[in-house]
């Protein structure tokens, strides 16, 4: 039984079919990467999912409860958390507070979350620069604190938005150690990413989203190889590389 | 019912609402285009009457002839208003202009009533004032009427200054996206400028033809300035064609309240009028 | 924020301060001064709960403001009931009211819920105005009851009133600083700060501005209460008043926006201000100080938009600095 499904989902901005009837499972435990050219319909997906868009058509299960018209707050209390493609981190709070917010969201009283947060920080490698604001963090730092508030909601699946976009190859690397770790502790990820090295790397199974159509669904060296795929996002130029 | 008074209800309430409508078409223009709420919006309405009022009594300039004029001033003071109490604070959030413009009016109001006083002051004998006309048995005021066909005639002006000229797309290109209409060499400091400039001078507008049939006193601005923000939010931020019908349909909700529930209670209904819209349609009556 | 050891002297020595101070200058313009001051502190505290951490601007205030001053002194006029029971019906009128500007606005973005406060304000104060039972424009004077705690009324001291606001400016303050440290304090500065952040960290964002409205509205009606029993005279031009909604706006920005002790700050320059320009300026009535505070409101926005709490943080990071 999939942990999150998604039926015939389409979603329209007036005339304009951002995303069009998408099926698509995700196992529990797995890393699902999405790909596609911008404008795909890869953060609608997950504006979709989170709540934060009301899908036009098509219904959203997880573990099989329908979640279609859940508000964003809902989601995540459920058990579903993103992050976001621009970086938006609680500037006039500090890395700690930052990942605070998220632990209230299982941890009412302070002292509770503050502990979550710590060992989280612990985690992320981020205990250092814990009483610093994070509006004054580099890019880097941003989106891992961003990505350990997500974690200190303690979900099951997380929804990753580009979370590798503006990092120089060590902080890709390092990075992609974090997600990695994150999935041992058993949660499934569904990751957006630009850089093609990386989600081959670490995605079971790769999406590929074209003009808010999913074209291709399948594990990442067939997909690669995939005629439909290399036409509509890869190019030539990758093609011949590989 | 008498359907002679439901026709003049509707009349007069369509001559006031077309008022309305140019006094929201300002301040919609600034907010549409600075996501700024001008809150000095009726007291620049009440200086465009004062304006025009001190014009006729002091020097006898009719107001219908001293309107360009008092246009020109209240550009001014808009402009003004830009440069000394937005520019500075561009860079903070929307709240800090809201409370400086807040402020302004203030500042503007009890200026004006400590220099002049509390009265009610009133026109009564230039060329428009207390005239009317008749068509199959209904009345016209003159002095409303001219208001309400100068202001569609000045909104139509804006709308294609807006529309069809070189600064309407400059301006509606910096509405979208500030940083990219700058990188592509729109100023964008003066286009604020002047936004605010037109913004001001469409109340002068409306002042300068209000003062013919309304009394002026200085806190006649507060009443303009809920009814125009309530009139954009109804129409749909920053869609200027929908605080036009807007302004139109609270002259009508206003004129017939008026009447069948009691004056007193006309405000009332506006803003019953428009949590019962926001309710129901998020964006506003026009906005999607 | 601020160490809650820090917190607690300062507060201790503030709250000393108002103690003794009224039984050392026994002045009744001082005396007046100090409630003046400790009834705007509070008001400002209430609005800052929801102006200021959760960063929805209310410049309606006082609608709640007027409801508890006329929820106080009304049954007590008409029908010689305790006050104090008017006190706590005008507090739950204002929570109704708050969730029935609030309901329909918290769910939108942009400016809508400061026009609806605005607006809202400028209706109630309409209603009471045609109002009879209240006696309309003109407004309601206390009547000559026995004085005491039972009518809330003192004819030769000012001294109760003085205690029970210092008593529920305490208890005000107290709240605020809890809430800053709860998780509610949390989400109202991430509602403020990045409210789409904030939702997808589990937050109800609608829930939780709904929440600071109610409180604030709450708070805000008490004081009302207090000011009506004070000034034994009250009428929708003044209780019910755009003055008010601005002036205990200003005194939180003067002070410095969200901040613990913003208001306090805000409210002794104002409030002093305010008081002896209207003793040495004398009833002109023709609003200098409204002149004075319309300035000041221009200024502080263009030149220190985060107030004096803002100056003394850019100050002695200065002077850490050299």
């Amino acid at each position: 039984m999939p942990i999150l499904e998604v039926k015939n989902l389409s979603m329209h901005f007036g005339e304009l079919a951002a995303l069009e009837d998408i099926n698509l499972a995700v196992e529990k435990g797995e890393i699902l990467g999405l790909i596609g050219p911008n404008g795909a319909g890869k953060t609608t997906f997950f504006n979709c999912i989170t709540g934060f868009l009301n899908a036009t058509r098509g219904d959203i299960f997880y573990k099989e409860q329908n979640i279609t018209r859940f508000g964003p707050h809902r989601v995540c209390k459920l058990g579903i958390c993103r992050t976001f493609q621009i970086v938006q981190s609680f500037n006039e709070m500090t890395a700690l507070e930052n990942v605070m917010m998220g632990a209230f969201c299982r941890h009412h009283l302070t002292g509770d979350a503050r502990e979550k947060a710590e060992e989280i920080l612990k985690f992320t490698g981020l205990q250092d620069k814990k009483n610093q604001l994070a509006g004054g963090l580099t890019l880097a730092d941003q989106k891992r604190i961003e990505l350990a508030r997500t974690i200190a909601t303690e979900p099951d699946v997380v929804l990753l938005d580009e979370v590798m976009a503006g990092l120089n190859p060590t902080e890709t690397e390092e990075a992609i150690g974090l997600i990695q770790k994150v999935h041992e502790k058993g949660l499934t990820i569904i990751v957006v990413e630009h850089v093609m090295e990386v989600i081959m790397k670490i995605s079971h199974r790769i999406a590929v989203f074209d003009s808010g159509e999913l074209i291709v669904d399948g594990p990442p060296e067939e997909v690669v190889q995939d005629e439909r795929v290399i036409k509509a996002y890869l190019g030539e130029e990758y093609h011949a590389e590989s | 019912m008498d359907l002679t008074i439901f026709l003049q209800l509707i009349i007069s309430g369509l001559l006031i609402g077309f008022v309305f409508s140019l006094i929201a078409v300002g301040l919609s223009l600034i907010w549409g285009v600075m996501d700024i709420l001008n809150f000095a919006h009726g007291e620049f309405l009440m200086l465009a009457m004062f304006t025009s009022f001190f014009l006729f009594a002091q020097l006898g300039i009719d107001p219908l002839y001293s309107l360009p004029i008092v246009v020109i001033v209240l550009y001014f003071i808009g402009a003004g208003t830009y440069r000394f109490v937005i520019k500075p604070l561009l860079g903070y959030t929307v709240l800090i202009a809201l409370l400086a413009t807040f402020g302004l009016s203030i500042l503007i109001r009890n200026l004006v009533l400590f220099f002049v006083g509390p009265n009610y002051r009133v026109i009564n004998e230039s060329i428009l004032a207390g005239k009317t006309f008749s068509i199959g048995g209904l009345y016209f005021s003159v002095p409303q009427s001219v208001a309400a066909l100068l202001c569609i005639l000045v909104t139509y002006g804006i709308y294609l200054l807006l529309t069809k000229s070189k600064f309407g797309r400059a301006l509606r290109a910096t509405s979208l996206d500030k940083d990219t209409a700058m990188l592509m060499g729109i100023n964008t400091n003066r286009i604020f400028e002047i936004t605010f400039g037109i913004g001001a001078a469409c109340v002068g507008v409306a002042g300068g033809l209000l003062v013919n049939f309304y009394a002026v006193f200085p806190e006649v601005g507060l009443n303009f300035t809920v009814l125009a923000f309530v009139i954009v939010a109804l129409g749909g931020f920053g869609n200027n064609g929908g605080a036009f019908l807007a302004g139109i349909l609270v002259g009508l909700v206003t004129t017939m309240g008026g009447f069948f529930i009691g004056p007193e209670y006309k405000y009332t209904l506006v803003f019953l009028l428009y949590l019962v819209v926001i309710t129901i349609r998020p964006k506003g009556l026009f906005g999607w | 924020m601020q160490s809650a050891k820090q917190f607690t002297s300062i507060f201790g020595g503030v709250l000393v301060l108002f103690l003794v101070a009224p039984l050392i200058i026994r002045d009744t313009q001082f005396q007046h001064l100090m409630i003046m001051l400790l009834l705007f502190t509070t008001l400002s505290q209430a609005w800052n709960l929801i102006g200021g951490f959760a960063g929805q601007v209310s410049l309606g205030h006082a609608m709640f403001f007027g409801i508890g001053a006329y929820a106080a002194m009304a049954p007590l006029n008409q029908w010689g009931l305790t006050p104090w029971i008017g006190m706590a019906i005008g507090g739950l009128v204002a929570m109704v009211a708050a969730v029935i500007v609030g309901y329909p606005v918290f769910r939108l973005k942009g400016h809508y819920f400061v026009i609806s406060t605005f607006a809202v304000a400028e209706v109630v104060r309409e209603l009471f105005s045609n109002w009879d039972w209240v006696d309309g424009p003109i407004g309601l004077d206390a009547p000559l009851v026995e004085q005491g705690w039972r009518n809330f009324m003192f004819y030769h001291t000012k001294l109760p009133y003085h205690y029970t606001l210092l008593i529920f400016f305490a208890v005000v303050m107290f709240v605020a600083f809890r809430m800053e440290r709860s998780r509610m304090g949390y989400y109202f500065r991430a509602i403020k700060q990045r409210p789409e952040a904030a939702q997808a960290m589990g937050v109800n964002i609608t829930l939780f501005k709904q929440y600071a409205f109610i409180i604030s509205a709450f708070f805000t009606a008490i004081c009302g209460s207090m000011y009506g029993l004070y000034v034994l005279h009250i009428e929708p031009s003044t209780v019910l008043s755009l003055d008010i909604s601005i002036k205990i706006v200003l005194i939180a920005v003067l002070g410095g926006i969200g901040s613990l002790w913003g208001p306090l700050l805000g409210a002794t320059i104002l409030i002093s201000l305010q008081e002896y320009s209207r003793i040495w300026l004398g009833g002109t009535g023709r609003g200098i100080d409204l002149i004075v505070l319309g300035a000041l409101i221009v200024i502080i926005c263009v030149y220190e938009p985060n107030g004096i709490v803002g100056l003394i943080k850019r100050f002695s990071r200065k002077k850490r600095k050299a």
